[in-house]
């Protein structure tokens, strides 16, 4: 038997190869349960009411209408709720004041739950709900977000190298690039459904991680962790939302506590989805380049200003990505923030790295124009040696590869170096490019993983990692398959439940790096430990391992995005007919599901880059177009033909599996790209997203 | 939501009677603007009187040259209906350029026409408006403004009517048959929805238990090259910024001899352009005189300070939908002949 130490990672050639989904079949056939589809036959059901003030104090609260009204089993609010632990430390990524529902007479935030109804139906709990009245005594709020505000905090000292002040060379690109408010919006919305036996609770939850709901409910109730149980086997999209908690799970929770043994549903609506569970905050970015006129870049400037609420601070760290993307001596970086009378923003999709990569590429776009330089060779001229933010060698930076492959592939040599070149029809159109950036960032929390031989070749791997829509399920059973030197079919993996051994969360695009290395490593354990003949029963198990270079390396994904873009001559119209994206990203487990990250990051950078927007109204504190014929997201008809590619790219040094993320950055970029190539098309510069026909009315005459 | 009632009409004059007979009730159509807008509080029927099952679902030509189109035709049949595509093609594309597929399924051809506005604040229960509580204000004079009015606004309300059915059928002259309980009338579609003034509560000229039991299409020649062009910020799925109907006939020398103009996205009313028609009629169909025309009707416009791009967007898409409405005339009359300016496509 040979020594399983030295087994080739791949055995079976299962890593990188394209299965199908496992799940695939029963998500089709509608057998793989959401949080909310659990048949319960005990089932009542809650429905939040919302503050309707954005600050100030709950005077008095009526539930005699809604008590009486038919199948009303209960009426909570803060005079009668049950208590929570409200000094409970709640693992970090935990917005407490958001989570501390229903304890105190404050409004923080306008949409805030103030009382909940619990019924036998779910039509009767939202008829009681609006017939709870409520008394406010209301204090002046502000909610006027804006980078002139004299109140201003800076959450961290500004990043510097040099003297950006003293920078110089005769190009100078000084502008300001604003992306908006807004809202992750998964299919599957929000939803929990949570049931109390004497003192353990078990939540059906729609989550990125089973086991930071475990702690975070047992820290805010009190509980030992053992009597929480939270099972997630299928979560319908999460965008980062997913990963911290919001009210209404508490609120599912301490509804389920006023009625034992019976399971409380709670699903956001889509309404509730813009105001309950978090937002990406909007970003005013001031960018400033200097450059010789060869357009090597001496200085870095950019300041980001971003949204918090009072309730709890939470940065946007917009300013973050230019730390590390291009050369220059010279560089500060440094985040402003406006705390206002408004929900606590949260994760979305490549938080910080998203909107902070629009500016800057925006930036380096403007930058080549200036320089009379393609917009591929500005970047090159720029690549650093070393990771600018760190000074540290990279493990692997692949960028320049990703920006001349894409530019083969999309054809980008035929492109007319000036603006508004090439007309087609009653359309102009133009190409740009913008780079894609994702650090491999660590995981949040730790993981362990089991594998069992269930006898006859077959084998159980668990742990309960949250497939979020991602592949997890696939990929770990590939890992686990090639590892163990068995077909697909003889490996079952199963994830999502409390009750399994530790995962981190599903976050910062981390699982494969994380659940695929515990998987890898408990695999290779178990072979070690029990050869290729084992006896059924045998378990093995191991902890992520340490990534021994983690310190020594800037570890980072880059991409290169193109998009063609076409502006219409008679309304300023705009569809983006092409967009195609090359990524550097480590080792690819599983290329279909990969594909299908890349492809749905980059739709949702196009829907950015054209659609996306919650309007704030600060006169009142709350979202104001709160569904989705109001907050476009990209439909069918928007969305064209979209390539992901990637290099293979070898990076011994991330982890033994030499996967970086990928979940995250095909969102990055693609908003730039599109701009740059609305620029392109029309010699229009928008830098605010999302782009808007009103842009380019003027510049084609309409 | 409120617990409600749930009935069904034996005819049209019994269904007219059962609302008109309770302030609280309400006829239920496909159900995707009414039932919305009970979910949100919006509406709050005590009765719904369904009519979905009454006997007014076809699609027929009449005798003296028209089409009839009965209300509860689906706005998916209504799209696909060979009359409609062959006479009124212009109809066709306002109701495909509407809503998804599932939603035009279930609406009604009479639901359509009575859809509410999409205004955000009308549709939101906590802000105040004066459309959905007569006197509270309108939160959008100085609010999220995008999709308001231009034209015919009043300081009471600036919001616009949604439908984009609504808008070609202005521009074909259709008319409205309204059954109450006693007796039937016709109004011309120009006159069934009302601009704001003081009133917004009131979105057409319709009581409480008229029952819409059809629609009536005038024998129309030009009709066959009118063209819908919607612009709007979504490629699919999303209520227009600005639309435009539009019908041209040429006489012999190739100018213009009738056409007929509606916008949609711009007022409280789908917007019938007289003036744009009056400056066209009788003249040369050049471009100079399509974005003349544009801009007569658009001289008296009043944008918000949210929405001022839309003055330039209608008047663009105005002259560039004539220029198409053109093209088509001219190909279709089998008129040649110099056409200014207008044959250009630019
Ligand atoms: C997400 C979304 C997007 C949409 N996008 C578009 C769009 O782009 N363009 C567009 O034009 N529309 C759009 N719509 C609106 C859609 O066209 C309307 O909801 C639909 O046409 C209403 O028809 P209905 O039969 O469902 O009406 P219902 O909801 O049943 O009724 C609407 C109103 O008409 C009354 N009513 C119904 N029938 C009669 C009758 N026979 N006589 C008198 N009163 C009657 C009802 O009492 C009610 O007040 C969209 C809707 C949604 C939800
Ligand atoms: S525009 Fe009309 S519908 Fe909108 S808030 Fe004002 S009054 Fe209400």
């Amino acid at each position: 038997m040979s020594t399983t130490s030295e087994r080739p990672a791949a055995r079976t050639g299962a890593i990188g190869a394209g299965p199908r989904r496992v799940e695939g079949p029963a998500k089709v056939a509608g057998t793989a349960a959401y949080a909310y589809e659990y048949r319960a036959a005990d089932a009542a059901y809650l429905a939040p009411v919302q503050a309707t003030i954005a600050r100030g104090r709950v005077a008095a609260v009526d539930t005699a209408a809604a008590e009486a009204a038919e199948g009303v089993l209960a009426v909570l609010w803060h005079g009668n709720a049950p208590r929570l632990r409200t000094d409970a430390e709640l693992p970090g990524l935990q917005q407490p004041g958001e989570l501390h529902v229903l304890q105190s007479a404050e409004v923080h935030y306008r949409g805030q739950p103030v009382a909940a109804v619990v019924a036998e139906t779910f039509e009767a709990a939202q008829h009681a709900a609006a017939l709870v009245t409520l008394t406010y005594e209301q204090l002046p709020h502000d909610a006027e977000f804006s980078a002139g505000r004299t109140d201003l905090a800076t959450p961290k000292e500004d990043h510097r190298q040099g003297d950006v002040k003293a920078a110089e060379g005769e190009v100078v690109v000084d502008q300001t690039y604003t992306t908006p408010m807004q809202h992750n919006n998964p299919m599957e919305p929000h939803s929990t459904m949570a049931r109390w036996d004497g003192e353990a609770i078990t939540l059906h939850e729609s989550t990125q991680g089973a086991h930071m709901v475990r702690e975070t409910v047992a820290e805010l109730l009190g509980l030992e962790q053992g009597r929480v149980r939270v099972v997630a086997p299928y979560v319908g999209g999460g965008f980062g939302s997913k990963g911290p908690l919001h009210a209404p799970t508490v609120l599912a929770v301490l509804g389920a506590r006023a009625v034992p043994h019976r399971s409380v549903k709670l699903a956001a609506t889509r309404r509730q989805m813009f105001s309950l569970v978090g937002y990406r905050s909007p970003t005013v970015q001031r960018v400033r380049l200097r450059a010789d006129a060869q357009g090597r870049l001496s200085g870095i400037d950019v300041t980001a200003t971003v949204q918090s609420a009072r309730l709890g601070d939470f940065i946007e760290e917009a300013a973050g990505p230019a730390k590390s993307m291009y050369a220059a001596p010279n560089r500060r970086m440094g985040h402003r923030a406006a705390r206002l009378d408004v929900p606590v923003p949260t994760w979305m999709r490549a938080p910080g790295e998203c909107p902070g990569m629009f500016g800057p590429e925006v930036a380096m776009d403007e930058l080549a124009v200036a320089c009379g330089l393609d917009p591929i060779e500005a970047r090159v001229r720029n690549e650093p040696e070393r990771d600018p933010a760190t000074g540290k060698p990279f493990s692997t930076r692949n960028l320049i590869a990703c920006l001349r492959e894409g530019a083969d592939r999309f054809g980008w040599a035929d492109r007319p170096a000036e603006p508004g070149a090439r007309r087609e029809g009653e359309w102009l159109v133009g190409t740009g490019v913008a780079a894609s950036f994702y650090p491999v960032v660590p995981p949040v929390g730790g993981s362990r993983a089991l594998v069992r031989h269930a006898g006859d070749g077959r084998y159980v791997v668990s742990l309960a990692a949250a497939d979020i829509g991602t592949g997890a399920w696939t990929a770990l059973t590939q890992v686990a398959a090639d590892v163990l030197g068995v077909p697909l079919e003889h490996v079952e993996v199963r994830l999502g439940d409390s009750a399994l051994p530790l995962a981190s969360l599903a976050g910062g695009s981390t699982g494969m790096m994380s659940w695929g290395s515990t998987v890898h490593a408990a695999a290779t354990a178990f072979r070690r430990l029990h050869g290729d003949d084992p006896a059924p029963g045998a378990e093995a198990a191991a902890d992520l391992p340490e990534v021994a270079h983690r310190d020594d390396y800037a570890m980072h994904a880059y991409g290169a995005q193109f998009a063609e873009v076409r502006v219409n001559t008679d309304t300023g119209e705009i569809r983006v007919p092409r967009l195609l994206g090359v990524f550097a990203a480590g080792r690819i487990v599983n290329a279909r599901t990969a594909r299908s990250q890349f492809v749905g990051g980059m739709t949702m950078g196009l829907s950015m880059a054209l659609h996306e927007e919650s309007v704030l109204d600060a006169r009142f504190g709350h979202v104001v177009n709160a569904d989705f014929a109001e907050y476009h997201i990209a439909a069918n008809a928007d969305v064209a033909d979209i390539q992901a590619h990637w290099i293979d790219e070898h990076d011994p040094l991330v982890n033994p599996l030499g996967a970086k993320g990928i979940g995250e950055i095909g969102i990055v970029g693609t908003a730039a790209a599109v701009a740059n190539a609305a620029y392109h098309a029309t010699g229009v510069r928008v830098r605010r997203v999302p782009l808007r026909l009103d842009d380019f009315l003027d510049a084609v005459g309409a | 939501m409120n617990p409600f009632d749930y009935r069904r009409a034996e005819d049209a004059a019994g269904a007219a009677a059962m609302v008109a007979d309770n302030p609280a009730a309400a006829f239920l159509g496909g159900g995707t603007n009414l039932v919305d807008h009970m979910k949100l509080g919006v509406a709050a029927p005590e009765v719904l009187v369904d009519i979905t099952h009454l006997p007014m679902d076809e699609v027929e030509a009449l005798p003296e040259g028209g089409v009839r189109i009965g209300a509860n035709v689906r706005n998916s049949d209504l799209a696909a209906h060979p009359l409609i595509r062959r006479r009124y093609p212009v109809l066709s594309q306002a109701l495909l350029s509407g809503a998804s597929g599932q939603l035009r399924n279930l609406a009604t051809t009479a639901g359509n026409l009575l859809q509410r506005t999409r205004c955000v604040y009308f549709q939101d229960t906590s802000t105040p408006c004066n459309k959905r509580e007569p006197g509270t204000g309108c939160s959008a004079l100085e609010g999220y403004q995008r999709y308001h009015a231009i034209l015919g606004a009043s300081p009471d309300c600036v919001a616009v009517h949604p439908s984009d059915m609504a808008v070609a059928l202005t521009a074909l002259d259709a008319q409205v048959v309204v059954q109450d309980a006693a007796t039937e009338r016709r109004v011309p579609i120009a006159r069934l929805h009302r601009l704001p003034g003081e009133a917004p509560e009131h979105d057409t000229v319709l009581n409480h238990g008229d029952l819409i039991t059809a629609v009536e299409l005038p024998d129309m020649p030009m009709a066959v090259h009118a063209r819908y062009r919607k612009v709007r910020d979504r490629a699919s799925f999303a209520f227009a910024l600005v639309s435009v109907a539009a019908a041209m006939s040429l006489g012999a020398d190739g100018s213009v001899s009738d056409v007929r103009i509606a916008l949609g996205g711009v007022a409280h009313k789908p917007w019938r352009a007289l003036r744009a028609e009056e400056a066209l009629r009788d003249g040369p169909a050049t471009e100079e005189r399509f974005a003349a025309a544009a801009r007569a009707e658009l001289a008296e416009a009043r944008p918000l300070p949210g929405n001022t791009f839309k003055v330039a967007l209608a008047r663009s898409a105005i002259t560039a939908t004539l220029r198409q409405v053109h093209a088509e005339a001219r190909g279709g009359d089998g008129h040649g002949g110099p056409g200014g300016h207008g044959e250009e496509q630019r």
